[in-house]
C-alpha cells in the first residue's frame, strides 16, 4: 500500500519528537504514529472513501514548513483578516501560529483563547482529557496522522454561563514556502454549561501553491451550551485539504454550522456529530463550489442517541468544467431517539457536461416514531428561468451567473453574520461570469 | 413594424406552423384567436426566441430586420416583450433588480446611460400603481410565491416599465377573474400608443371587451385562416371555430 509516505511520516514524527518537549501528549502521539503505520490512508475501497482517491496526496511526500509565521510581514495577508467584524484573530501561517499577528481582545473571567501550545503548556490536562475521548475506532489515517503531529491550534474553553460576543477567528494561512509542506492543525473547542459563542475556522490559501492541511476540530458542548461554526475554506487550487469536524452534545445544546468549501484541488470535509442527549440540535448549512479539476468531498454523520434531538443539513453544490463533487450525509436515528427530527437535503447544480456529482444521502433508523425526511437532486441551470430571463434583455452569461448565484445563495443567505455572509457573495460572485453586472443582486 | 410571411416552425420534429402569414403596423392592436393546439402559444414563443422551435421556412421581418436570427435578449433589447403565458417563479432573483438589470440592458443597447437609483424607483412606484400590483410583491424573488393573479400582474407591470415596441401577450387573461381581466386590460389599454403595437394571443373572447383590437385573426392548424375586426370575435363566441373552418376549406 502506501508504505514509502507512511515511512515518511514515520520519519518526520520521530525527528519532531526531540523538538517538541516530552509534554503530556506524547503517548497520543505516539500511540496514533502507531495507529497510522497500523491503518493506512484509507482507500477507494472503504465505504466512506468510495468516491475520493487520496492518493495525489499519499503519493506526495510532503515536508514541514520552514517559514517563520513572525517573520511574514502583515501586508501579506492584511486582505483576508476579518477587519469588518470586531473579532478575536488567531492568525496560523502555514499551520504555525503566530502571536505577532493575532488578535486577542478582552474575555470575560475564565474563559480561555489560546494557541495550542501555549495552552499544552497552561492546561495540559484539560486537554488531555479531551483528547481521550477520540477513540482508536473513530481515526482514519489522516486524523491519526493529525493527532501524531499535534503541536499548533487553538483552545477554546468557556467556563459556565460564560458568552463571548465577539467572534473567533482561527484564520489559518497557507503558502509561501519553498517546498510542498503539510500542516496538521487542531483546535479544541471546550464549551461549559450555558455557554455560547462564534467560532470561525477560515482555511486561505496565500498564492497558488501546492501545500497540504489536515485539519481536525473538536467540540465538546455541555448542557444547552450554543455554538456557531462556519469553516470557510479557500486554500489554493493546488493545495489539498482534509478536515474534520467532531461534534458531542450534550442536553438541550445547539449547534449552527455553516461549511463553504470554494478552494483546494482535493478537499475533503467530515462532520460528525453524536446529539448525545434530550433537546440537542444541530442545523447544517454546506456549500461547495468546484471548478477545472478540482475534487470536494463532503461528508457528515448525525447520530441522534436520545430522544427528541434535531437535525437539519443543507447542503448544495454547484460544479463546472471537469470537476467532481461527492455528499454523503448520513443520518442514524438509535433505538433509543423517539421524537427525533431529522430533516437533510441535498441538490447540486452542473454547469458543464463534464462535471460530476455522486450524492448519497443515507438514512438508518431504529426507532418508530420519528419524523425524518431526506432527498438529493442533480440538474442543470432551467432552461425555462433562462429564457425568461433572456426575455428581459438579460444576456445568457449575465443570466446563467445571476441563476447560478441564485442557487448558490439559498445556503449562503443563511449566514447571520454579515460581514461574512457579504465575503461570500463577493467571492461567490466572483467566481462567475459577468460578476460585476450581478454584484448588485447580492446588495 | 412586424410581417411574417409563409412562417413553417417545428417543434421536437413536429410541424406547429404550417405557413403562417401576418402583417402589423405600428399603433395596432391585433388578437390571434384560435382552438388548443392551432399553434397560437407557438408563434408567440418563436417570435420571443424560445430554443426548440426552429423555423423551416418563411420570414419574419421586424423593423426591417431579420428576427429569427436574433438571441432572445437582442429582440427584447430591440423592443420585444412577450408576456408569460406561465410566468417562471425564479427563487433567489429578486424582482426589482431583475426589473433593473433589463432595464439598464435595454438603455446600453440604445447607448444610454443606466437609471439612477431614484429615477428607477420613481419609475417602478408610477408603474405600479397603474396595474394594481402589492408593492411588498416587488422585493420578493421573480413571482416566488405569487397567485396566478399576481403572475399576470407583474407581466403587465414589466411590460409598463421597458416600454416595449412590440407587445405578445400570452393568454394572459387566462385564468383571471373578472376583476384581474380589467386590471390587466386597463394596464395593457394605457399603453395602448402610435408607436407601439401589440398582439394579444387569446382563447377568450372576454378580454376583447375590455381591449379593443383593431384585428381578429382565427389561426387553425398552423395557418392564419380569417381575418376580421372585432365583430369576429363576437361571431367566434357565438358559433365556435368550426364554421371558419368550413369556410375555409370551402374557398
Amino acid at each position: 500500500m502506501n508504505s514509502t509516505v507512511i515511512k515518511h511520516y514515520v520519519d518526520q514524527f520521530q525527528h519532531l519528537q526531540k523538538e517538541l518537549i516530552s509534554d503530556q501528549l506524547q503517548a497520543h502521539r505516539q500511540s496514533a504514529i502507531e495507529l497510522l503505520q497500523e491503518t493506512g490512508f484509507p482507500t477507494m475501497r472503504q465505504e466512506n472513501w468510495k468516491y475520493t482517491d487520496v492518493r495525489p496526496i499519499t503519493g506526495k511526500l510532503f515536508n514541514t514548513t520552514t517559514v517563520d509565521p513572525e517573520k511574514i510581514s502583515t501586508e501579506t495577508f492584511d486582505n483576508l483578516r476579518l477587519h469588518e467584524l470586531d473579532c478575536h484573530e488567531l492568525v496560523f501561517i502555514n499551520g504555525r501560529y503566530s502571536a505577532g499577528h493575532s488578535i486577542l481582545k478582552a474575555l470575560p473571567e475564565g474563559v480561555v483563547i489560546k494557541d495550542l501550545a501555549s495552552a499544552l503548556k497552561d492546561h495540559p490536562q484539560l486537554i488531555a482529557e479531551h483528547l481521550s475521548g477520540f477513540s482508536a475506532a473513530e481515526h482514519n489515517g489522516f486524523s491519526a496522522l493529525n493527532t501524531a503531529f499535534i503541536r499548533d491550534g487553538a483552545l477554546i474553553c468557556l467556563p459556565p454561563n460564560a458568552v463571548i460576543e465577539k467572534p473567533i477567528n482561527l484564520l489559518y494561512l497557507s503558502g509561501l514556502n519553498d517546498q510542498p509542506f503539510a500542516s496538521h492543525p487542531r483546535n479544541l473547542i471546550i464549551l461549559s454549561e450555558n455557554s455560547q459563542v462564534t467560532v470561525i475556522e477560515s482555511y486561505i490559501g496565500l498564492n497558488d501553491s501546492d501545500y497540504f492541511t489536515n485539519t481536525v476540530t473538536e467540540v465538546c458542548m455541555k448542557q444547552n451550551a450554543h455554538l456557531q461554526h462556519y469553516k470557510i475554506q479557500q486554500e489554493s487550487m493546488q493545495a489539498y485539504h482534509i478536515g474534520s469536524l467532531k461534534i458531542t452534545q450534550a442536553k438541550d445544546s445547539q449547534v449552527e454550522s455553516h461549511s463553504i468549501s470554494l478552494g483546494g484541488a482535493l478537499v475533503r470535509n467530515d462532520i460528525h456529530s453524536l446529539l448525545e442527549a434530550e433537546g440537542a440540535g444541530i442545523r447544517m448549512n454546506g456549500l461547495y463550489m468546484a471548478t477545472g479539476k478540482q475534487h470536494v468531498d463532503n461528508h457528515t454523520r448525525v447520530d441522534h442517541m436520545r430522544p427528541h434531538t434535531s437535525s437539519h443539513e443543507i447542503y448544495r453544490g454547484v460544479l463546472n468544467d471537469h470537476a467532481r463533487g461527492v455528499f454523503n450525509g448520513k443520518v442514524v436515528v438509535h433505538k433509543d431517539a423517539q421524537k427525533t427530527d431529522a430533516v437533510q437535503s441535498n441538490a447540486n447544480l452542473l454547469l458543464s457536461d463534464n462535471a460530476e456529482v455522486d450524492t448519497k444521502p443515507e438514512l438508518e433508523i431504529y426507532a418508530d416514531d420519528v419524523k425524518c425526511a431526506h432527498g438529493a437532486t442533480v440538474g442543470q441551470l432551467d432552461q425555462d428561468m433562462l429564457f425568461y430571463l433572456r426575455s428581459r434583455s438579460i444576456d445568457e452569461n449575465t443570466a446563467k451567473s445571476l441563476l447560478t448565484f441564485a442557487f448558490a445563495d439559498e445556503v449562503i443567505r443563511r449566514i447571520n453574520l454579515d460581514p461574512i455572509r457579504k465575503r461570500l457573495e463577493y467571492q461567490v460572485i466572483g467566481r462567475l461570469p459577468e460578476a460585476d453586472l450581478i454584484r448588485e443582486f447580492a446588495a | 413594424m412586424l410581417e411574417i410571411k409563409n412562417l413553417h416552425v417545428t417543434i421536437d420534429g413536429k410541424m406547429i406552423l404550417k405557413g403562417l402569414d401576418l402583417k402589423v403596423n405600428a399603433g395596432e392592436v391585433h388578437a390571434i384567436m384560435g382552438p388548443n393546439g392551432s399553434g397560437k402559444s407557438t408563434l408567440a414563443n418563436v417570435l420571443a426566441g424560445r430554443d426548440g422551435y426552429v423555423v423551416t421556412d418563411g420570414t419574419i421581418t421586424y423593423q426591417g430586420k431579420n428576427l429569427v436570427e436574433m438571441a432572445p435578449e437582442v429582440r427584447a433589447c430591440e423592443g420585444i416583450f412577450l408576456a408569460f403565458q406561465y410566468p417562471v417563479e425564479i427563487p433567489g432573483v429578486n424582482n426589482i433588480y431583475m426589473l433593473k438589470a433589463a432595464m439598464n440592458a435595454i438603455r446600453a443597447y440604445r447607448g444610454e446611460p443606466p437609471l439612477d437609483a431614484v429615477e428607477f424607483l420613481n419609475l417602478i412606484k408610477e408603474k405600479v400603481k397603474l396595474v394594481n400590483l402589492k408593492e411588498e410583491l416587488l422585493n420578493r424573488s421573480v413571482n416566488e410565491g405569487f397567485s396566478g393573479g399576481e403572475k399576470k400582474r407583474n407581466e403587465i407591470f414589466q411590460m409598463a416599465v421597458l416600454e416595449p415596441k412590440l407587445a405578445i401577450l400570452d393568454e394572459t387573461d387566462s385564468g383571471l377573474d373578472i376583476d384581474a381581466l380589467k386590471t390587466v386590460a386597463e394596464g395593457v389599454n394605457s399603453l395602448r400608443h402610435h408607436d407601439r403595437a401589440i398582439i394579444i394571443v387569446t382563447h377568450y373572447q372576454r378580454l376583447l371587451n375590455y381591449i379593443v383590437p383593431d384585428q381578429v385573426h382565427v389561426l387553425s392548424d398552423g395557418k392564419i385562416i380569417k381575418s376580421g375586426h372585432r365583430e369576429l370575435a363576437l361571431q367566434l363566441e357565438e358559433k365556435g371555430y368550426e364554421w371558419v373552418k368550413q369556410e375555409a376549406a370551402a374557398a
